[in-house]
């Protein structure tokens, strides 16, 4: 009746999990205690939870990653903690639980806090930049954010029913074979993937049909704003990325549940090719994360050096050419593969190629940055904290990518300082950067500036303390994912990045503290001119926050940095805006597909991990009636009367009015 | 002037700028969907070519067990693909009765769609269940996995083809020719005759190298 799943499942001999859960579980019904006696459900489930606009999808996936990131940031503390004590000691940590939290964190960072927050920013701002009132498919839209949440539920569940994957973020065979590994720990890691990993699929096909198709008039292609662009080439990586990671863990599923053959020992299985497909998708997936944030950098920079982004067309050029090489560079994951010297050497220097187009991008800021007015608000902390950063990580990741050298450094913590040091000081710089700038477009308010700056400073240090010592480690011969070693010299190293990761703490502590005074202050923080940065694209010039319909009238584009050019010329002419001629706005109607198809989802996701057929069957009628039901609707769109769109736009040009006459 | 100039270029061809007035905005909700279904066929044509390669790395890897010239039957396999072209081109009947909104002609051909659909099916079935009765199932060896991944995804994708053309039926019967059942329609045919595609490569470079060799 219940496959395996039994009492026995919940852990109640390990104290730290069943704690932590339980105090998670309280929070949560604290929470909804307090929606459902304040009232609030049910607007929560009209606006947010059934909502299919783009803005509100784009908020949800940044909460379910700010979230998710603090999850992820508890294990962090934890490893450095085990870490810093397990000198000549078992430490606090038994073995199979501390391989489960650098499991869990890995998977966690990775697919439910960097990439919500980069799909959620993606989501909330691209519309925005080219004028449209929606994305291609909203609906979907819902439907691969509840995924996504869907993954990241399933992950969290690990906690308090069975256990969590030990074979690290990757699942590498045949550790994770079921003869290695015969738990649930890797059922919950594949499912909770492979139904977010149909989210994030979806998202990508939304978005590149967004880019392409969906853009206003006059929008041509080399008129985008960067953002969109590196949009486009994020999201065209995970059209073609990610369904190799769904076929992948698909193998290792078919191995694990019906005893098939791709990755194991025997019966002539290949491990390797395992390696090779994960990392078919692997390298182009960090890329997808950066690709994003490279875009905000680029919007972030030339807003607070007022001025147009240097050398526009070579950073669409690199743009496309990271995208394109990010395919060509896999093998450099396991140069230790012993696949000879001239496949490595055409991987070696290919990684080596891809810093060329990261290069042009890097000098592109410092040029626009060249002879600006630069402001140091808090996004532009984080894009100059990012470029210094993220130097210190390209380097080192030349220096991986020369074969030799890599069969010294393959799986040590100088690996593992490589990538934190490009994926915290590019990816979360970035996306922090993303936050603080986009923040009072999404709500009307800015965030409190000197706590932003507080917590800038505290990540910024925090992350050199603590990633620094893993660079010296690795060079002392540490390896990855240690739960207790015996060489004293490591032992001080150990300690300094566990003081480094306490500095993070309290980096995070001033991002919650500042979201809660922000809150609070919101009248002396408000936006009325929908511009609070002086910003240059189309986002800027809707009110903050947009209305649903995003534009009044679609704005009509003439050249690059188009909201910039509508501020000039009104200036000039001193003269706001002309006469529009208001239409009826057509909008999608919310619909609660999405919600219901990744309940479904996890009743199904959570039924094959605990091998309980009949709810597995249940879960998958259940999907499938949800999608008829949705076709069937008669309706799928209502109207915004003409008027109505007036009054909200006039409404917003009288407070815009300032910015588009006064100079600067 | 511009009356004439419409004359020798019907298509706008030579005035055609693009950065003076390329881009006239979004382009009608069909063109919007076709374009997005489009992508979502190459992502999953990314899949199948994932299964194409792990096939074509374990082909050999038969573990002491049959290989593929002592397992398959080409004569069935020609059967089944007779009918899935078939079914391609009633599919296609079905698109163009569907523009012509005729609805008598669209539920008849979609209902031969669906027989040959559902014929393949049952030959696939047949050809399956008789490997696992000789002791060929997907656990023998890697290239029996890799043989029956492959070949049972594009299966399961025509299955679920298949309930995806009933409920089209179904919604024609309610709806009529609506303009968004008019867009789901076109989305179906387009994954009809991609899994057809896929079925040539899967009938090449499985069936036919295979029984060769």
């Amino acid at each position: 009746m219940l496959g395996k799943l039994s009492l026995a499942a919940i852990p109640i001999d390990q104290p730290i999990p069943l704690i932590a859960s339980g105090l998670v579980g309280v929070v949560i019904l604290g929470v909804l205690a307090r929606l459902i006696i304040a009232g609030h459900l049910p607007y929560l489930w009209r606006e947010w939870i059934t909502s299919v606009d783009h803005k509100r999808i784009g908020v949800m996936y940044v909460l379910l990653a700010a979230v998710m990131l603090l999850r992820g940031f508890v294990d962090a503390l934890m490893m450095r903690a085990q870490q810093a004590m397990a000198l000549h000691s078992q430490g606090y940590l038994p073995p199979e639980h501390f391989n489960q939290i650098f499991s869990a964190h890995g998977t966690i960072m990775i697919f439910f806090v960097a990439m919500p927050f980069m799909i959620g920013l993606m989501n909330f701002v691209v519309p925005l930049q080219l004028g449209v009132r929606d994305v291609a498919f909203p609906t979907l839209n819902s439907v691969g954010f509840w995924l996504t949440a869907t993954g990241a539920l399933l992950v969290n569940i690990s906690l308090v029913i069975g256990e969590f994957a030990r074979t690290g973020w990757l699942p590498f065979p045949p550790l994770s074979e079921m003869t290695y590994s015969p738990g649930v720990g890797v059922d919950y890691y594949l499912w909770s993937l492979e139904i977010s990993g149909v989210g994030t699929l979806v998202a990508g096909i939304n978005l590149v049909t967004t880019v392409l198709k969906l853009r206003t008039k006059g929008m041509t292609y080399l008129r985008m704003p960067m953002f969109c662009w590196t949009t486009l080439a994020s999201n065209l990586l995970i059209v073609a990325a990610f369904p190799i990671l769904t076929a992948t863990l698909t193998m290792l599923i078919l191995d694990r549940y019906l005893g098939f053959h791709f990755f194991t020992n025997e019966a002539g299985g290949n491990v390797m090719m395992f390696m090779n497909l994960i990392w078919a998708w692997g390298h182009p997936e960090v890329y997808i994360l950066i690709l994003p944030a490279f875009g905000v950098f680029s919007e972030v920079v030339s807003t607070f050096s007022g001025k147009p982004l240097f050398g526009y067309r070579s950073m669409v050029l690199a743009t496309m050419a990271i995208c394109l090489i990010s395919f060509m560079v896999w093998l450099h994951h396991f140069f230790t593969m012993g696949a000879g010297p001239d496949v490595n050497a055409i991987f070696g220097i290919a990684s080596m190629v891809i810093a060329v187009p990261t290069g042009v991008k890097v000098y592109n800021w410092l040029f626009t940055m060249y002879r600006g007015r630069i402001r140091f608000s808090t996004p532009m902390l984080w894009a100059i904290g990012f470029m210094v950063t993220f130097l210190i990580g390209g380097l080192t990741g030349v220096l991986v990518a020369v074969p030799p050298a890599d069969f010294l450094l393959h799986n040590s913590l100088f690996l593992v300082a490589h990538f934190h040091n490009v994926i915290i000081g590019g990816v979360l710089f970035g996306a922090f950067a993303g936050y603080t700038y986009w923040f009072p477009k999404a709500f009307g308010f800015r965030l409190h500036e000197g706590l932003g700056k507080a917590a800038f400073w505290c990540w910024l240090i925090g992350f050199y303390v603590a990633f620094m010592p893993l660079y010296v480690l690795g060079l002392l011969g540490m390896t990855r994912r240690m739960q207790h070693y015996d060489v004293p010299e490591w032992h001080p190293w150990l300690v300094t990045a566990a003081v480094g990761a306490l500095i993070i703490l309290a980096g995070i502590i001033f991002q919650v503290l500042q979201l809660f005074v922000s809150i609070r202050a919101r009248a002396s923080l408000r936006d009325v001119t929908g511009d609070p940065w002086d910003g240059r694209s189309l986002e800027w010039a809707t009110s903050s926050p947009p209305p649903v319909f995003n534009f009044a009238v679609p704005p009509d584009v003439n050249g690059e940095d188009a909201y910039w050019a509508i501020k000039q010329q009104a200036r000039e002419q001193e003269t706001a805006k002309g006469e529009w001629r208001y239409e009826d706005v057509e909008m999608p109607r919310n619909s609660p597909t999405g919600f219901i198809c990744a309940f479904f989802a996890t009743l199904m996701g959570f039924a094959l991990i605990w091998h309980i057929w009949w709810m597995v069957g249940a879960g998958a009628l259940g999907a499938f009636a949800t999608f008829v039901v949705f076709a069937w609707r008669d309706h799928d769109e209502y109207v915004i009367p003409a008027t109505e769109v007036e009054r909200i736009d006039r409404a917003h040009l009288e407070q815009q009015r300032p910015v588009l006459s006064e100079g600067g | 002037m511009a009356h004439s100039a419409m004359a020798v270029d019907p298509h706008n061809l030579r005035t055609f700028d693009m950065e003076q007035n390329g881009h006239v905005g979004p382009p009608p909700k069909r063109i919007v969907t076709g374009y997005g279904f489009w992508i979502f066929l190459l992502s999953d044509m990314v899949m199948f070519a994932c299964f194409f390669a792990a096939y074509a790395v374990l082909v050999g890897q038969t573990a002491g067990g049959p290989a593929g010239a002592e397992l398959f039957d080409l004569q069935n396999v020609a059967i089944e693909t007779g009918c899935l072209l078939l079914s391609s081109f009633t599919c296609g009947l079905a698109s163009i009765a569907a523009s012509a909104r005729a609805k008598l002609p669209f539920q008849l051909a979609m209902a031969i769609t669906c027989l040959l659909g559902l014929v393949f099916l049952a030959l696939e079935l047949k050809e399956f269940s008789g490997l696992v009765a000789r002791g060929a199932g997907p656990s023998r060896s890697a290239f029996l996995s890799a043989f029956f991944t492959l070949v049972g995804c594009h299966g399961l994708h025509v299955g679920a083809g298949i309930l995806w053309l009933l409920t089209m039926m179904a919604q024609v019967i309610a709806k009529g020719f609506r303009a968004d059942i008019q867009r789901r329609i076109m989305c179906f045919a387009l994954f009809w005759h991609a899994l057809d595609i896929i079925w040539v490569a899967v009938f090449s470079v499985v069936y036919l190298l295979g029984a060769g060799a």
